[in-house]
This record gives structure tokens, C-alpha cells and sequence, in this order.
């Protein structure tokens, strides 16, 4: 665990996993942590990759190495033991830290932006792309008359340029 | 007093670089063809004179002067040479002069090649560049000076962090920033454009080379960041969706949407003012990304010691760039003529939906990105991570990957879909085979995975076969295809090394995200383990000395039936001058997956923790990777990219006759 | 939809961008605080030992019953929480509030040689060795401070070592409300 306000002050400019610098060597899932029914530990494994490790920086419990993130892979095996389903254990966690415990953003009201934003996106993006087509397709209609057919030989140059740009 | 020197020099480049980034600009509004000419000598004197002040710092690690704070701070003197000489940019200060070096080799770059652009253009795009620079001059002469010295002169340093202290990561800085950096071109050029009011088939070839040359580096340099947190990190994760990842993938997508819309402006003088707007938007992610990586505004496990005073002076910068690049593109976009028709199935309609989807992969990336920074502005505490990422990158990357097989079957301006979709009868058919065995050799396992495989198959074949089309492989004698082949233009190699690379690397990360297996135990050493079939003997634990590291090293033997494999000596290192111990995994890779082995703890009684993983396709994400890079270089060496567009309105297209949908 | 419109849209987002960004730079805004969603809940249920060691009580659920109090978690390998001590010891001196502490994760020993070199101002200390009831009241590090109400309801915390400015200006108003 790590006092707060020291973790503005470590050395070293560049901190990759600021984790790290408090793990004295201890990686990730400990061997005596795994439970030995190898379904609930299963369970466990994926339940952690959802759950963030509070006092590191966006990562989940299962591959950080704070003694907190250790605490709460401990907490959750053994909620799982004593007949938890998934959606209790995070409940449990997200009543005590909030819904800042979960990596994965429930939907509720204050995420639909997040949720509908890509969909979004992707609407707006098509109907623009659809009203350039329109568009287009009017200008086109509408617009100066149509090239002349062309002769032999300026239809055989045109192919000759469309093939060799077409491949490139 | 060689710092002195190097801080000298970089006051000079500001005072050139304001020089550089009015007059030419003035000139080419007024037509003095002399203030135009101030440019070209101008960014190359701004490039040497930063490179002065760089190579001055860099003198200073190497003889570890220690009476620069900076060096104090960063390096010592027991550290190896090659850190020494990487160190110079492992801190925000000397990170910035990189970062400053680069954007200026890049302006004296376009001096130097930009013979054949119109004075008025080339006067505009370096002016542009110019203007970036004074940007960042400022802020590393007012806030981040790296030649401040410290009195008392301090006895050694506090040395680099040891996770930097790494091949991979020393140049992955460097290639990250030619990337970021490398899209102001792209940038300059499309702000050029809006001034002059004109965008047409000669720009886009202009701007095309250097887009690119930003795009490969910056493939390289996210590989490299991946690569690194892969073997070092010890788990055997390669990506993390951390916003320090986010702020640099997003300018790669939007970069890779660029390349290809540029295209269309080359060929078909279409698309012309959503090019103009991904080329702004492309660079203003990059600055953004400079911004949230150096102002701490958002947490994340790399980023700079963050300092909001610095924060705020580059987002004052941010908004003059981008704010004003923007209001420019509103008032002048409209004044871009819109250029060749195209119906919605064609060459030029696959460009579309592909800018689509990466416009929309982008902004998804953005809004995961940003929403805990505005959920907390309205007092709510929300972290998004992976399995938010992973969702999305799923809906939007599929579609994606399984149009990128059919696009390049696509002729321009009207095509049959039925008819490409023909000539894609063999692909189709090998990579629905290749689903079946991938089904049938993981009997079943997750179907996303199994659909991510065969989209990558879908991918491959479908690339392979575009090859063959054009060379007309088995269609006309082998000596005739063969000649063929060697008369491809190399852009179109390099389209097809880029994309197999895709479907490589695409292969890579579904097996490795869904079939990696592993073991976490004590193990005493005598004892074996089995892992995806592989036998690991645990054989003994050695204390070693590095030149500013103590290390344990571990020593496992592996067999497959019986048939010895490789020998895996995962360490366990501390450094004492920053107190801070790091994993060096074990890697053996087979081609097929990679054997993964980490060293921890002692248990005290002779055991120790173990984790072993077994990494299926890891090896081709990087093959992929790698891939791309290369389809990227082979483009670039293509002639017609190299020499530019001698004239203008040479758009060849624009002689076809108008269709319409 | 004039074509006008669409060309101002991403001026309009950066707009949006740069005012979240001026906001987020604010020099008081710690990204990487953890706030308890405790707050508002009645205390979570525990019962806690004494320190070993100590001659005080432990603490439990009913012990944050019938007055206003501060709920501090320390631990003495922990730097801040030495320095936001003094002010509890001064505050225990006066009296004006009833102060207990759960002391996070600590050796026993190590806690009796801190509180016999800082002074002790706790009136009753529980020893949570695993930080398990740390987590049911939603810490995520020390030093964290509580304040509960009458009721034993958690009203308030406090994250970070406890500066005199903070008590004047937030806590001791705030107990001053509670208790009336």
C-alpha cells in the first residue's frame, strides 16, 4: 500500500507501472491465493481482469501486485467460495469503492454516452456519407452535360490509364 | 560551458524559427518571392541549431555532468553507455528537445526535398511547421529548460529508472515521435492548402510520402512500446488500453484513415476537404496525446512527472493549433471544389467505408479515453478499461478487416460486387477451411476468437489473391506472371505487405488473447511442470552481478515429448541506486507461440514462485507488425511517390467521363 | 443540415475538449483519488481486537453509536500519517471531538513503538491486520479520515494526511453542524 502523497514525489520521470515500484519482486497471482477447485478459480481469474486495482493505475487486481489488489484477489475467492455469483462479487466491491471498481463501465444514465457514443459516431458518420452520395448523385444529374462519347482511339488511352491506375 | 552552448543554440532556433514562420508566409501572400525564399535555409539553419543543442545534452549524459540538473537527475555514472546516450531522452526535458529535434529535421526534410513544389506552397507548409516549432521552442525555453544547472554540483546521479534501462523501450520514444511528429507535414500542408484555397491530385502526391513515413514510424514505435511491455512487464501482456497506449494508437488510426483517403484525392480529386480534415485532426491527436502523456490530467502507469503548469502552456499552445487550424478549415473548406464522381460500390467507396470505420474506431477510442476525465467533472468516479476497449475493438475491427479483403478487388468509381466477390471464389474457400481447423484444433473454444482467426484468414487469402489476380498467376504461363510481378508498381506491394501484415498480426492477437495458457507455482528446483505440452525442468537459481544491477537468475530446461526444446533463464533483478527491483522474463519462441518464463519470490525453504505462459501467436503479432513497416518502406521507395507530381492538375482520372450513382 | 454546420461540429467538440481540459488541470484536482462510496452509508459492520500491545480497546460497529466522531486510519509505516499526527494530538488536547483509529495493516509491535514515540490521541484503536474492514469501509490507502455522525452514519472523508487547514476549514465545521 502506498501513502498518497508520495506518489508524486518518486524519482524517476518516467514511471511505467508506478505499481512496480512498491512490489517487492511479488507478481501478480500468488501461487497460495489459487483455490483448488480449478472451476472457481477460473472464475476468479476472469472476474479479476474486470475489476480495477484501486491504487493503481488502470490496472485490474489480476495482474497488479499492490498489496490492495492482492487483498481484493483474496476477497473475491473467497466470496466465490462461500457461494458468490459474479454479479454479487462486484456488487459487493462497487457498494464499498463504487462503480470506479469496475473496468468494466455499468449502464446506467451517467454512461450512456459511453455506451451509445461509438453507435453514435457511426450514425452521424453514415448519414453524411450517404448525403455526400446524394449529393453527388444530384450535382451529377444536374450538372454539365455529359462528356461525349469518345473515339476509338481516346477510349483505348483511357483504358490504358484506368488500368494502370486501377492497380496501383 | 558546452551546455551553455546547447541552450544558446536552441534560443537561436526560436529566434529562426519566428523568422521562418512569418516571413515566407507574408512573402507568399504578397507575392515577394525573396521573403519566400527565406524558408528553405531557414529550416535547414533551425534544424542545426537544435541538433547543436541536442548533441550538447547528449554530450553531457556521456560524460555524466553532472552539474546539469537534468543529468543529476536521470542518469549516473555507473549506468551502461547505451543508457547514457538514451537517457538523454528517458525525462520530459530532453524528451522535448527529441520531440523539437525531430518536428525541425522534418521541416529542413521538406526544404531539402521540396524542390519540385510550387514556392508559394513550399513557403506556406515550412511557415506552418515553423510556427509548430516556435510552439514548443517556448515551451522548452520557459518551462522545461534541460541545460539548468544545480549548485552544489551533486556526487552521482539518481540514476534512470531500470524499467527504461531496455533495448526496446530506449528506442521506442524516438520512432513514436518521428510518427507524431511526422503527421505535422500532413498538418502543415493541408493548412497550406486551406490558406491557398486549393487542394487537388498534386498536393495529395506531395503530402502522401510524408504521411507515410509518419505512419510506418509510428507502427514501429507502438510495436516497440508493446514489445517491451510484453517481455518486461513479466505477465506476458502486450497491450493494456492505458490512456498513455490510447493517446498514441489514436493518431495512428486516424493516420492509417489519412493514407488511404489521400488516395483518393490522388487518384480520383475526391474526398478532398475530409482529407484536409483527417490531416488536421491526425496531428491534433498527436499534440493532444503530448499533452495528456506531459500534464498528468489523466492516471496512467507511464506517464511524465506531471507538472499542470506545463499542462497549461501546451494546451494554450494546443488550442492555437488545433483551434486555429480548425476555425481556418470552416472558413475555407467550402472554397475546395469537390473533385471526381464515384458510386457508393467502387475502389473509392471501400476508401470510405474503411475512413468510416477507423474514423469511428478513433472517436470510440477517444470516448473511452476521455470519459473518466468527464464523468469526474460531474462529480462521478468511472474507469473504462479493456473490456469496454476489447468490445469495440471487436465491432468495429471485424467489419473492418472483412471489407480491407474485398477493397482492393474494387475498381474505381462504379464496381460490381457480385464480380469482385467472384474473383475472391479460392480465398473464400481456403479460409473456410482454415476456420474449420482452427475450430477443430481448439474444439470449439471462444467464437469470437474463432471468428477473429478466420477474418484473418478471410484477410490473408483474400491479399494473396489480389496478387495473383494482377500477375494473372496460373491464368497465363508462369514466366509471363513472373514478369508481370516484377512490373508491379512497388505501392502496390507495399499495399500487399501491409495488409498480410494485418492479417498476421490480426492472427497474433486473437490466438494470444484467447488460447494462452499458464502455470503459477512454487516450484523447487529438480521439480518439472507442464505446460500446453511443453515439460519445464526447474533446475537452480543463480546469483549474478550486472554492472548496476544484482540479479537472481533462474534456470528452467524444456523438453516436448521428450526432445529438448530450449533453455529459459528468466531473472529477477534489483537496482540499488533507485531502490527498485524489475522481472526480466525468459522468451523462447518457437514461431508458433512463445515459451514464457518468470522467476519471483523465494518461499525461504527452497522453493520459489514460477509463472510460466504459453503464448500462442505472439511471435506473429510482431511478424505483423513488422510486415506493415516494410509494405509502409517498399511504398515509399515506389518512384512515382519519390518524385512527386512534376505538374500540377496531372489528376489522370479527371479525363474519364462523369458517372454517377 | 447546412454543409456551415457540419464544418463548425469539430470546433464545437474541441470547444468541449478544452474547457474538460482546463477544468482537469485545476491544481487541487487529484486524479488518482479513490473516494469511498461509503459516504452516506451507515458504518459497515466490524469488530475489531485491540492492537496487542496496547492498553487500549479495540473498536467495533457500536462503539461509532451516540456522538459525532473522526475515524482515523493510520499505520506507522505510512510517512503522511506522521505528519497529519500532530494535529490529532492537538485536537485530542482540546477535546473538541471524540477521535478513534483503525490501525491499517500494521505489526502490532511496530504500532505501540510509533504511538509511544508520536504520543497517542485515540481514545479506542482496532487492529485491522488483513485491512479487510479497510475495504468494507471502501480505503484504499492511508492516511484516511471519517467523520460519522450521531447515528453512526459515515457523513464525510477526508483522503490524505490531515492538514490543519483541512480541520479548520471542512472537518471542524462540518462536526459543528452534525452535532446541533
Amino acid at each position: 500500500m502506498t501513502p498518497r502523497p508520495f506518489t508524486r514525489l518518486l524519482p524517476g520521470l518516467l514511471m511505467p507501472l508506478a505499481a512496480l515500484a512498491f512490489a517487492w519482486s511479488a507478481l501478480a497471482v500468488e501461487p497460495d491465493e489459487i483455490l483448488d477447485d480449478p472451476e472457481l478459480e477460473a472464475r476468479a481469474r476472469e472476474l479479476s481482469e474486470d475489476i480495477r486495482c484501486l491504487v493503481c493505475q488502470n490496472e485490474n487486481i489480476d495482474s497488479s501486485n499492490a498489496e490492495l489488489a492482492k487483498d481484493l484477489r483474496v476477497l473475491v475467492r473467497e466470496r466465490l467460495v462461500a457461494g458468490d455469483s459474479d454479479q454479487q462479487v462486484l456488487d459487493y466491491l462497487v457498494e464499498r469503492y463504487g462503480d470506479f471498481v469496475l473496468l468494466n463501465p455499468p449502464f446506467k444514465p451517467q454512461t450512456y454516452l459511453l455506451w451509445f457514443g461509438p453507435a453514435a459516431i457511426l450514425l452521424l458518420g453514415g448519414l453524411a456519407v450517404a448525403a455526400y452520395f446524394r449529393q453527388r448523385g444530384r450535382e451529377a444529374g444536374a450538372g454539365p452535360a455529359p462528356t461525349p462519347d469518345l473515339n476509338a482511339e481516346e477510349r483505348k488511352r483511357l483504358n490504358a490509364l484506368l488500368k494502370d491506375e486501377g492497380r496501383a | 560551458m558546452i551546455a551553455e552552448i546547447g541552450h544558446f543554440a536552441l534560443i537561436l532556433a526560436l529566434v529562426v524559427a519566428i523568422v521562418q514562420g512569418t516571413l515566407p508566409m507574408i512573402g507568399a501572400a504578397q507575392g515577394r518571392a525573396n521573403w519566400m525564399a527565406v524558408a528553405r535555409p531557414a529550416a535547414q539553419l533551425q534544424f542545426l541549431l537544435v541538433l547543436t543543442s541536442f548533441l550538447a545534452l547528449m554530450q553531457a549524459y556521456i560524460i555524466s555532468d553532472f552539474s546539469l540538473a537534468n543529468v543529476a537527475q536521470n542518469s549516473h555514472s555507473a549506468k551502461p553507455m547505451l543508457y547514457k546516450v538514451t537517457g538523454v531522452w528517458g525525462n520530459h526535458e530532453g524528451s522535448m528537445l527529441l520531440w523539437i529535434l525531430i518536428l525541425a529535421l522534418f521541416g529542413a526534410a521538406v526544404a531539402g526535398f521540396g524542390g519540385n513544389l510550387p514556392p508559394t506552397l513550399r513557403a506556406r507548409v515550412l511557415s506552418v511547421q515553423a510556427l509548430i516549432s516556435v510552439g514548443f521552442l517556448a515551451f522548452s525555453l520557459l518551462t522545461s529548460n534541460p541545460f539548468e544547472r544545480i549548485f552544489p554540483v551533486p556526487l552521482d546521479g539518481r540514476d534512470l529508472n531500470p524499467l527504461l534501462q531496455d533495448p526496446g523501450l530506449a528506442f521506442h520514444p524516438p520512432m513514436l515521435y518521428v510518427g507524431y511528429v511526422g503527421f505535422s507535414i500532413a498538418f502543415a500542408f493541408a493548412v497550406a492548402a486551406l490558406i491557398e484555397g486549393r487542394v487537388d491530385a498534386a498536393w495529395a502526391r506531395w503530402v502522401r510520402p510524408w504521411t507515410l513515413l509518419a505512419w510506418l514510424f509510428l507502427t514501429a514505435g507502438i510495436a516497440l512500446g508493446s514489445w517491451w511491455a510484453y517481455y518486461e512487464l513479466g505477465w506476458g501482456g502486450w497491450w493494456f488500453w492505458d490512456p498513455v497506449e490510447n493517446v498514441s494508437f489514436m493518431p495512428w488510426l486516424m493516420g492509417t484513415a489519412l493514407l488511404h483517403s489521400a488516395i483518393v484525392v490522388e487518384k480520383r480529386d475526391a474526398l478532398k476537404i475530409w482529407t484536409i480534415l483527417l490531416a488536421i485532426l491526425t496531428f491534433s491527436l498527436s499534440l493532444i496525446g503530448t499533452f495528456i502523456v506531459r500534464s498528468g490530467l489523466l492516471t496512467s502507469v507511464h506517464a511524465f512527472a506531471t507538472d499542470p503548469e506545463r499542462g497549461l502552456f501546451i494546451l494554450v499552445l494546443l488550442c492555437i493549433a488545433i483551434g486555429g487550424s480548425l476555425v481556418l478549415f470552416a472558413l475555407r473548406a467550402p472554397a475546395l471544389k469537390a473533385g471526381g464522381l464515384f458510386a457508393p460500390i467502387s475502389r473509392e467507396g471501400g476508401l470510405v467505408l474503411n475512413n468510416l470505420l477507423l474514423a469511428v474506431a478513433t472517436g470510440t477510442v477517444f470516448i473511452g479515453t476521455m470519459a473518466p476525465l468527464f464523468a469526474e467533472a460531474f462529480d462521478y468516479k468511472l474507469s473504462v478499461g479493456a473490456p469496454y476497449f476489447n468490445l469495440f475493438s471487436a465491432i468495429f475491427g471485424l467489419p473492418l478487416i472483412a471489407a480491407m479483403a474485398v477493397g482492393p478487388f474494387l475498381p474505381w468509381k462504379r464496381a460490381d460486387l457480385a464480380g469482385a466477390l467472384g474473383r475472391l471464389k479460392v480465398a473464400a474457400g481456403l479460409t473456410f477451411a482454415a476456420g474449420l481447423v482452427t475450430w477443430y484444433l481448439q474444439q470449439g473454444g471462444p467464437v469470437l476468437a474463432i471468428v477473429g482467426m478466420t477474418l484473418a484468414a478471410w484477410l490473408f487469402f483474400a491479399t494473396l489473391a489480389e496478387w495473383a489476380d494482377r500477375v494473372q498467376l496460373f491464368r497465363i504461363p508462369p514466366a509471363a506472371s513472373l514478369s508481370r510481378a516484377l512490373r508491379l508498381p512497388r505501392a502496390a506491394y507495399g499495399m500487399t505487405f501491409a495488409h498480410i501484415g494485418m492479417a498476421v498480426a490480426v492472427a497474433g492477437m486473437t490466438a494470444s488473447s484467447a488460447w494462452k495458457a499458464e502455470e503459477v507455482r512454487v516450484m523447487r528446483p529438480g521439480e518439472t511442470v507442464e505446460v500446453a505440452g511443453y515439460n519445464y525442468r526447474f533446475e537452480e537459481v543463480r546469483e549474478m552481478r550486472g554492472p548496476n544491477y544484482f540479479s537472481e537468475m533462474g534456470r528452467f530446461t524444456v523438453t516436448l515429448e521428450g526432445q529438448p526444446v530450449a533453455e529459459l533463464t528468466p531473472e529477477k533483478r534489483f537496482y540499488p541506486v533507485q531502490r527498485m527491483p524489475t522481472t526480466e522474463a525468459a522468451i523462447h519462441t518457437t514461431g508458433i507461440s512463445d515459451l514464457y518464463a518468470v522467476i519471483g519470490d523465494s518461499d525461504g525453504q527452497g522453493g520459489w514462485t514460477v509463472r510460466i505462459y504459453h503464448e500462442p501467436l505472439v511471435p506473429w503479432l510482431w511478424a505483423g507488425c513488422l510486415l506493415m513497416v516494410i509494405g509502409g518502406l517498399v511504398s515509399l521507395s515506389d518512384r512515382r511517390l519519390r518524385v512527386g507530381a512534376p505538374r500540377r492538375r496531372a489528376a489522370p482520372a479527371a479525363s474519364a467521363p462523369a458517372t454517377a450513382s | 443540415m447546412s454543409k456551415r454546420v457540419i464544418l463548425l461540429l469539430p470546433i464545437a467538440v474541441f470547444a468541449v475538449l478544452v474547457v474538460a481540459f482546463v477544468w482537469g488541470l485545476a491544481p487541487d484536482r487529484d486524479p488518482s483519488r479513490v473516494p469511498s462510496a461509503m459516504v452516506d452509508k451507515p458504518a459497515p459492520d466490524f469488530d475489531l481486537p485491540a492492537v496487542t500491545g496496547l492498553e487500549i480497546p479495540g473498536l467495533k460497529t457500536a462503539d461509532l453509536n451516540g456522538d459525532v466522531m473522526l475515524v482515523n486510519f493510520f499505520a506507522s509505516w505510512c510517512v503522511p500519517c506522521r505528519v497529519e499526527h500532530p494535529v490529532f494530538m492537538d485536537l485530542a488536547a482540546k477535546g473538541d471531538v471524540k477521535l478513534v483509529a483503525i490501525n491499517y495493516r500494521d505489526k502490532p509491535a511496530d504500532a505501540v513503538a510509533w504511538l509511544a514515540e508520536l504520543g497517542n490521541p485515540y481514545s479506542r484503536i482496532g487492529a485491522d491486520l488483513t485491512a479487510r474492514t479497510g475495504i468494507d469501509w471502501g480505503v484504499s490507502g492511508v492516511p484516511e479520515t471519517y467523520i460519522i455522525d450521531s447515528e453512526g452514519r459515515i457523513r464525510y472523508q477526508h483522503i490524505g494526511p490531515m492538514q490543519v487547514s483541512d480541520y479548520e476549514e471542512t472537518i471542524r465545521p462540518l462536526i459543528e453542524e452534525l452535532k446541533q
